[in-house]
């Protein structure tokens, strides 16, 4: 009982992390219409600005400073794909994201080495206990964290005149325009939201029980991905709810690992993937991606 | 490829002017380079001057040219479909700087009197509406931006008889408020009777201009937009019937 408890509760954690990431996949992917496969790199590159300017800075000034300069990142990145995305349609720009990735991820690289880098978050190993059940104290602020950002995300989304636009372009970009939306503007608050909050996942997945910083927490953060298409790619609340369903299935994997030996270890880093695959067999736009509303 | 050439077209203020034209004559392509879309279709002006009152819009992005009163109700309506009716007309006052909610309240109270259908379904989402009720709310949104001119692409393309006649008394009433209008249809029966002058638009060059009651009696116009024989007899049938099909409807109720 208790490690269901528990592992339900680590799942939680998991997925809220997963949503930050991958809730900037989505923005990204309705403001540019391309898959931004860099967004891993982006997120190591916000944990690698935590992890160096912590001790000058303190946690708090380097997450600040980390969720800007990845947001200036990821706004470049955005003007380089512009320049491409007129004329060339989705499939150039995504591709070219992988090019971006590359650098990315070859610089940093070669900066971290091998070394696995601190934080310097405040939560360290604590854990607390929470009726009968253990759990890592960072984990509780990941969902705590998780749970205001996206709250603040979702009611600028539905309430405020940025969140309208955001909608009114995904649905029909010239027709946003005529309204006197300025797509360039919108776009770059997209990606400007997504780098943000890439930074601000790096840290809690660098966090305990993780171990820090190090050359693959981007690719630990592409279980986002999954979430983001198994949810439905371009739908907002698809990619939160993919995000829970990503994060609950790798903790029951890692929870149940002696009882799902079978299947040989490592589980956990295949299941987000396989979770995608059998969802979108039965459902090929996603849990809540786009069903066609229109009447002809 | 150049779609225009040496087009020069003007609205009086508070008139309705129309623009006539067969597919590809290049109309969609002038509207796109008033209202600012051209990029979007990968296009530009290499040359010309789009001017409003004394500003120039010429190259001006989109939501400048909307921020100077001139909207355009785009062809084929592209409301937001997946949007409630509520949030599209909201969508409309998106390049409205300043002007309180007040001022947004009224504009919403009024798109809803010219069109009640449009309050009865305002939570619903806007693709599940009707062709005819989409035009309406296609107009509507851009009427909540308070355009002083506004651009009418084809507003009765794949419309119902008694629907467009519907749409002419909306773009009257919205003229007599003291909005300009240019419209642009292919049904040149509708948008002569409509409009006070009209230009005829032919492969990128205006043909024809003038008063649209002389458009409407021109031979060419007749045979080439109203479908008339050339030979046909001269009896002015053809407008009169025209105009007794306008229902004398004061609002567009369903």
């Amino acid at each position: 009982m208790n490690t269901l408890a528990q592992t339900l509760f680590n799942g939680m954690a998991l997925g809220s992390v997963y949503a930050l990431v991958a809730l900037g996949f989505c923005l990204v992917f309705k403001a540019s219409g391309a898959v931004n496969f860099a967004h891993g790199s982006l997120l190591l590159l916000g944990g690698y600005l935590v992890a160096v300017l912590h001790e000058p800075l303190g946690f708090a000034g380097a997450l600040a400073v980390a969720a800007a300069g990845t947001a200036a990142a990821a706004a470049v990145e955005a003007l380089v794909l512009r320049r491409v995305a007129r004329a060339n349609g989705p499939a150039v720009p995504t591709i070219l994201t992988i090019g971006v990735d590359i650098l990315l991820l070859t610089e940093l690289a070669r900066r971290i080495g091998g070394d696995v880098l601190g934080t310097g978050d405040p939560w360290g190993a604590e854990v607390l206990t929470i009726g009968g059940v253990t759990v890592a104290q960072a984990r509780f602020y990941s969902l705590l964290a998780a749970a205001l950002l996206v709250g603040a995300f979702l009611a600028a989304f539905r309430w405020t005149g940025w969140g309208l636009s955001m909608r009114a372009y995904s649905s029909d970009a010239e027709a946003a325009a005529l309204m006197g939306v300025r797509g360039d503007r919108l776009r770059m608050s997209a990606w400007l939201l997504a780098g943000a909050l890439a930074a601000v996942a790096a840290v809690f997945l660098a966090a305990f029980p993780g171990t820090g910083i190090d050359r693959t927490t981007g690719q630990i953060a592409l279980a986002a991905f999954p979430a983001a298409v198994l949810g439905g790619l371009g739908s907002v609340g698809g990619a939160l709810l993919g995000s829970v369903v990503v994060g609950m299935a790798e903790a029951l994997a890692t929870g149940y690992q002696q009882q799902l030996s079978g299947l040989g270890s490592g589980l956990a880093e295949v299941v987000p993937y396989a979770v995608m695959v059998l969802i979108l067999i039965v459902r090929p736009q996603g849990l809540l991606g786009a069903k066609e509303s229109t009447r002809v | 490829m150049t779609a225009l050439h040496d087009v020069s077209l003007s609205v009086p203020a508070g008139g309705i002017v129309t623009m006539l034209g067969a597919n590809g004559a290049g109309k969609s392509t002038l509207l796109r380079a008033v209202s600012g879309t051209l990029p979007l279709h990968s296009g530009s002006a290499s040359g010309g001057r789009v001017a409003f009152g004394g500003v120039t819009l010429t190259g001006r992005p989109a939501a400048d040219v909307v921020a100077a009163g001139v909207v355009q109700v785009p062809e084929g309506r592209r409301v937001f479909a997946g949007l409630s009716v509520a949030d599209n007309l909201k969508a409309g006052r998106l390049g409205v700087r300043a002007r309180g909610r007040e001022d947004a309240r009224r504009a919403t109270a009024e798109v809803y009197e010219l069109f009640p259908v449009l309050a009865e379904r305002r939570g619903q989402a806007a693709g599940l509406l009707s062709g005819g009720e989409q035009q309406m709310l296609a107009i509507g949104r851009a009427l909540m931006a308070r355009p002083r001119l506004l651009l009418l692409d084809e507003p009765s393309l794949g419309l119902a008889p008694l629907v467009v006649a519907r749409i002419a008394e909306v773009v009257r009433h919205i003229n007599a408020q003291g909005t300009g209008v240019l419209l642009v249809e292919q049904n040149a029966a509708l948008a002569l009777e409509l409009a006070d002058h009209a230009y005829v638009l032919d492969v990128g060059r205006i043909r024809l201009e003038g008063p649209a009651a002389e458009l409407s009696r021109s031979d060419e116009v007749r045979r080439l937009y109203l479908g008339e024989r050339p030979e046909g007899d001269d009896e002015p049938t053809s407008d009169d019937e025209e105009t007794a099909s306008v229902a004398p409807l004061g609002r567009w109720s369903r």
